[in-house]
């Protein structure tokens, strides 16, 4: 051991005048950091990740985490990070592991955008005494209409309507897979997303019978592995993804660790016991865009061209002329994840490193897909670090028609973007498939939370939307006049085309 | 504020534009002496096979050069002259306004320039994006545009508009906050025989003009107005839709109503908001449009603007202040409120 140990990350101590010595940090703390010894509780604030789960439920206040109680010589390039990095894999030689979003400082554009409100000239609408809309359909649009007239005078339309998902808020949840997470917090998030009248993304895991009762709002995924599919479960969601890429971790599969592969995951995964699900980093019938296509329209067969087909893209560089590309096939929605979208799983350097914002990637895509005089074929919805109602309106401002939210619906279930989603021991009940631990959430309880998320965002749309004189959602989306850039560069506004504030 | 005039006599009886200066003058409080126009209709009968092309020239040398040449690599000018004015002591004569009547090649109509009002649409777009000093503000068969800033009555003095005799007159007393001071930016804007007259600010500016630009429209003359052109333009001729299907797509009914329609009728009124969801203007107004056969007022959709209709015999009138109507004609019957969204149509009688 001559690299010895590093640091503690944090420390934990109990405040012994107020602790009542209950016991309930030692049951909740599932990375052990507490242990009993005699008549004194330990601790090990090694073990600590700050999922603050021992806080939470301390009845007494009594404890008390502390980061970075080490320092190390500050330095602005060798960074602690990067030197425990470094130290980790001399020691273990591996790719080094990561759950959640990008973790580095850099700015968010999103924080770097104002929305606008109506003084004067135009009266802002108040959505308490007038009607507001947020219905937004998600699918292919035609791009104009015809109408006939009948014999009797009447005028008939001609156009057939492609099938569309009704949302009566723009906000999705996105593909977070049964087996990342636990049955009980796909159940919560099910039970509000019929709630509030939107969808719910299944992730690559398959879809567990004791959903199928949501099945009508649930966004079954189609992934590199295809864990799960078959044509009972295509046949159950009310749409199909095709997942390519992934924002934490564009250009690789997705990764469940095999400690998370219980009977119930290995059952409707359709995997071995304890086998690690490692999806292959691209589909191996997909090696450009015609074989999509062809899947698209495969998918589509099946089901009987009964329902919409998205793709779902990790924001890369190019992602704009891939999303047109996309656009043209019949696939009826792109799902752009950005680079801080979140996983359960992901080498650190590509969680990091690898990808572009969600914010200049909606723009970017909507402009292209504008110039192709494509926009109308396909919806966009944006993912990856949308995390309030502010960034839910900039969103769509920028040009996108719904998002889908992560780390956000996990946060209002209890998580605490501790980032150890990958170690089956979320002392939350979320990123765990050990049942006492998974009991923690009651789904019930936890749908309400996700619902209330949902509907506080909803409301609060609704009032940044009458501020702003708009009373529809159409008349929002892609209105980057009603947003200015403060403190962006001249580079960044020309591609989020925005003015500057004061302009 | 602004206010704005529409009339017609559906059987083409045309009348010249003294009581439409009258009127309008009455509306005066609704304005600030910044800008007003007319928009007449009938006006050029001896040229009526011609676009009547009015422009803005800052000088005569630089831009008009520009201008005649691109009209001259693209059809025949059969003539051309400044457009008559009279010095008023109100108006500042900071433009030169010019009128070509013109006629599009038909050698050279092919591909995205198919007809002769795709090329006209092109050299609107090319003239006032890229010809610095040049504006063309008007560009129907048979019709015109005059606007200027100042006051209702100096700017119809400055042009006697009172020698114009049309079928169908828009007036527009305007209170501006975007451009003030820019002749282009008074009102009725226009291109090819789509004219509007507009009261009010639509906060889906941003939404509609990506819109109209995805079809080659290019949005030019800093203020909203332009763009309410510019979609008539692309619903109403290029995608061939009725004039109610048009005022059905910029201000459709609110989901809630859909929803209680018989089944055809809301799956056609869905259809038109999944579709047309970019072209639906947000925000206050009450507008007037003139078109080829006939004129359309509407409101959005919550009436965040005064809009009233009378009717005699076959002249339909729509002002924002039933005083206007009143002073148009004193025997006017039938004068109403529109509700919100509902399109009033008057047509020429065939």
């Amino acid at each position: 051991m001559t690299l010895g140990s590093v640091p503690p990350k944090f420390k934990v101590g109990i405040d012994r005048d107020q602790c009542m010595d209950c016991g309930r940090c030692i049951e909740n703390c599932s990375y052990e950091v507490y242990r009993r010894e005699g008549d004194k509780i330990l601790i090990e604030s090694r073990k600590c990740t700050a999922c603050l789960r021992c806080v939470a439920m301390c009845p007494r206040d009594a404890i008390t985490i502390t980061e970075k109680p080490v320092d190390y010589r500050s330095h602005p390039v060798w960074t602690r990070e990067i030197r425990e990095d470094i130290i980790n894999q001399a020691r273990s030689g591996k790719i080094i592991l990561s759950g959640m979003g990008n973790a580095r400082d850099l700015p968010i554009i999103y924080d770097r955008l104002l929305l606008d409100a109506c003084q004067v000239t135009n009266p802002s609408i108040d959505p308490l005494r007038e009607p507001m809309e947020l219905r937004t359909y998600i699918g292919k649009k035609p791009s104009k209409l015809k109408f006939r007239k009948t014999e009797s005078g009447d005028v008939e339309l001609e156009t057939k309507l492609a099938p569309n998902l009704k949302l009566d808020t723009p906000i999705m949840i996105g593909h977070m897979s049964f087996g990342a997470i636990s049955l009980n917090s796909h159940l919560s998030m099910a039970k509000a997303v019929k709630e509030t009248g939107t969808y719910m993304g299944t992730g690559e895991g398959g879809l567990h019978k004791a959903l199928y009762p949501y099945q009508d709002r649930l966004i079954v995924q189609v992934a590199s592995g295809r864990f799960g599919v078959n044509i009972d479960y295509l046949e159950r969601g009310a749409a199909i993804e095709i997942k390519i890429g992934q924002g934490a971790k564009p250009g690789i599969g997705g990764h469940l660790p095999g400690e998370k592969v219980n009977e119930e995951v290995s059952k409707t995964r359709m995997i071995p016991l304890g086998s690690d699900a490692i999806s292959p980093a691209p589909h191996h019938d997909i090696y450009s865009i015609e074989d999509l296509v062809q899947l698209i329209r495969s998918l589509k067969e099946a089901t009987e061209w009964k329902k919409p087909v998205f793709v779902k893209i990790a924001a890369v560089h190019n992602v704009a002329p891939i999303a047109a590309g996309i656009a043209r096939s019949s696939a009826d929605a792109v799902v752009i994840d950005g680079f801080r979208g979140g996983t359960g799983a992901a080498p650190k350097v590509f969680r990091d490193h690898v990808g572009i914002p969600i914010e200049v990637a909606i723009a970017s895509v909507d402009q292209k897909l504008r110039e192709q005089g494509v926009r109308n074929e396909i919806s966009v919805i944006a993912s990856g670090g949308i995390r309030s109602s502010a960034d839910l309106a900039k969103s769509i401002a920028l040009g996108a028609d719904a998002v889908y939210i992560g780390t956000a619906a996990l946060v209002s279930l209890g998580c605490r973007v501790c980032g150890n989603c990958y170690r089956n021991l979320c002392p939350w009940g979320i990123a765990t498939q050990q049942p006492e631990l998974m009991n923690r959430i009651d789904p019930e309880m936890g749908a309400v939370q996700v619902a209330n998320l949902i509907k506080g965002w909803t409301l609060e749309l609704s009032e940044l939307m009458g501020a702003a004189g708009i009373n529809s959602i159409e008349s929002l989306r892609g209105n980057r006049d009603r947003l200015r850039g403060y403190m962006l560069d001249e580079g960044m506004l020309k591609i989020l085309d925005v003015l500057p504030a004061g302009a | 504020m602004c206010g704005i005039i529409g009339f017609i006599d559906r059987t083409k009886s045309r009348m010249d534009g003294s009581s439409i200066k009258a009127a309008l003058s009455l509306m005066n409080e609704r304005g600030s002496g910044d800008g007003a126009g007319y928009a007449a209709y009938g006006i050029y009968p001896e040229y009526a096979d011609y676009y009547a092309l009015h422009v803005f020239f800052d000088n005569l040398a630089e831009p008009k050069k520009k201008v005649d040449e691109l009209l001259q690599q693209w059809g025949e000018i059969v003539h051309q002259e400044e457009i008559p004015t009279i010095p008023q002591p109100g108006i500042r004569k900071v433009h030169i306004p010019w009128r070509y009547f013109f006629k599009p090649s038909e050698d050279l109509m092919v591909g995205r320039m198919a007809s002769e009002k795709d090329v006209i649409t092109y050299i609107v777009m090319q003239v006032n994006a890229n010809v610095n000093g040049a504006t063309i503000f008007s560009s129907g068969k048979n019709m015109g545009v005059f606007k200027a800033s100042g006051w209702p009555e100096d700017v119809a003095n400055f042009y006697g508009i009172e020698n114009y005799k049309g079928y169908i007159w828009l007036a527009h007393n305007r209170y501006p906050t975007n451009s003030p001071g820019w002749w282009g930016g008074a009102h009725p804007f226009n291109l090819l025989n789509w004219s509007v007259v507009h009261n009010g600010e639509i906060t889906s500016y941003g939404t509609n003009q990506r819109y109209v630009e995805g079809y080659g429209y290019k949005c030019t003359l800093f203020t909203d107005t332009e763009v309410v052109a510019y979609l008539f333009d692309l619903l109403g001729r290029q995608h061939e839709l009725s004039h109610e299907m048009v005022v059905r797509a910029l201000a459709p009914p609110f989901w809630d109503d859909i929803d209680r329609m018989p089944a055809k009728e809301s799956e056609l009124n869905k259809a038109i908001r999944l579709t047309y969801g970019s072209a639906l203007m947000n925000g206050p107004f009450a507008i007037v449009v003139g078109t080829e056969d006939g004129i359309v007022g509407f409101t959005d959709r919550i009436k965040l603007r005064p809009l009233v209709v009378g009717e005699n015999g076959s002249k339909l009138y729509i002002s924002s202040e039933e005083a206007a109507i009143r002073g148009l004609d004193p025997e006017v019957k039938n004068v109403y409120t529109p509700r919100a969204g509902e399109p009033i149509i008057g047509r020429f009688i065939e």
